[in-house]
């Protein structure tokens, strides 16, 4: 947490309300966001407590030294399902903490538990996230989704339970929706329904194409004859290849507007190209010369007149 | 490690939900009718149609995201409702701010 080890109880109060604010996953766009905001969760619940400071302080150096350490699953954030609690504050359920903590200090003791489930109360919604590709979004796709989730085994003690999900990725999903699944949530401990699992949807990166909301958009290349003459090109979308004509004496930058051609949400956003005069890296003698020629022919178009130059 | 394989299942786009009634937004979030009733008090979500009792009042699909939102705000962060109010406005904003910067950086 960033603070002296002899650091007095207030200012520990004040450091970890600061990266709790920073760090909040609703709040930080930072990636990591919700491993420190748990990371900085675990260290307040041992630090506000002077009895486990001791503990910790003690025990901590010789876990470090001996142990391999506690990490996190390998794509923690894309399989972990966390549900609501597990975090400080009053009467924290203490779920959620890490292996390390929860050993050391028997935070899961089901105790707590059992006070937030009265009889028949629904399970907890789960929260996970799922990374698709943009054309999964233009076409619908099914993901097998392996979700581990800690539950309390027998004795107490927390295990981790392993389970697979085959899920509908519904077309049309955009960047950061979530997508409800009823009943897939935690079982409810007390005969009611089980909760329902939200899996927000993010996109992989895409080598070609920038999505911002349901529009996606592309840099085209094209050459200067193409530009100048206007021609029919080929152009990969998400949705398969098209034929876009361009237009005679186009300049580069210009951006064209296929609408409806985005991702096909309930209101279907657009697909954007974006054109980029290229030219080749080497120029033949004779290639040079006929530019050479051109030169002669059109030197009275001046592109900079705009800028008085 | 228990593994079981179930069948495939699909699911609804939260957001894009037609219309959500106060009962299942209050289901959604685990949340009572009148915690639910104050975040509408204080602008968090509003009804799509506000002049009807708030008996039947419905809400679009997005509205479950965002008071899922302010729940984990003022559980987590220890801030009373107004300052949800407050805290995810500001976060429209930022959200808003950072896309015209991403567009402005791309032309």
């Amino acid at each position: 947490m960033g603070i002296e080890k002899d650091a007095p109880q207030d200012e520990i109060k004040r450091a970890y309300r600061k990266l709790a604010r920073k760090y909040h996953p609703d709040v930080s766009k930072e990636k990591e966001a919700e491993i420190r905001f748990k990371e900085v969760g675990e260290a307040y619940e041992v630090l506000k407590d002077p009895e486990k400071r001791t503990a910790y302080d003690q025990l901590g150096a010789n876990w470090k030294a001996g142990q391999s350490g506690f990490q996190p699953p390998p794509d923690w954030d894309s399989g972990f399902e966390f549900h609501g609690g597990g975090f400080t504050g009053d009467g924290a359920s203490g779920a959620d903490f890490s292996d390390f903590f929860a050993s050391l200090f028997g935070q899961r003791a089901g105790g707590f538990q059992g006070a937030h489930h009265a009889q028949h109360t629904p399970g907890e919604d789960s929260h996970a996230k799922v990374f698709i590709d943009l054309e999964d979004a233009y076409l619908g796709a099914s993901r097998s989704l392996s979700l581990r989730s800690t539950a309390l085994g027998k004795g107490g003690c927390p295990e981790i339970k392993t389970r697979t999900l085959n899920i509908k990725i519904p077309k049309g999903v955009k960047e950061g929706q979530n997508i409800r699944l009823q009943g897939q949530g935690s079982p409810s401990l007390a005969g009611g329904k089980a909760g329902d699992l939200y899996l927000k949807v993010e996109f992989n990166p895409h080598s070609i194409y920038k999505v911002e909301g349901a529009d996606v958009s592309l840099e085209l290349p094209i050459t200067p004859w193409e530009a100048a003459l206007g021609a029919k090109v080929q152009v990969p979308t998400p949705a398969g290849k098209i034929d876009l004509k361009i237009p005679l004496g186009t300049s580069s930058g210009k951006r064209m507007r296929l609408k409806g051609r985005g991702i096909p949400a309930k209101i279907a956003g657009d697909f954007y190209i974006t054109l980029e005069i290229a030219l080749p890296n080497k120029l033949s003698d004779k290639e040079k010369s006929l530019y050479e020629a051109l030169q002669q022919e059109a030197g009275s178009f001046n592109p900079r007149a705009k800028l008085g130059v | 490690m228990g593994n079981e394989v179930i069948n495939i299942i699909s699911g609804v786009i939260v957001e894009e939900d037609e219309s959500v009634s106060l009962s299942t937004l209050c289901r959604c979030c685990s949340l009572p009718v009148e915690q639910v009733i104050g975040m509408v008090d204080q602008g968090i979500i509003e009804p799509l149609e506000s002049k009807v009792t708030s008996t039947y009042w419905q809400f679009s699909g997005d509205s479950i995201i965002r008071v899922q939102a302010a729940i984990r705000l003022q559980r987590d962060l220890g801030i009373n409702v107004p300052g949800t109010a407050l805290a995810l406005e500001l976060l429209d904003e930022v959200k808003a701010l950072r896309q015209q910067v991403s567009s402005l950086q791309r032309d």
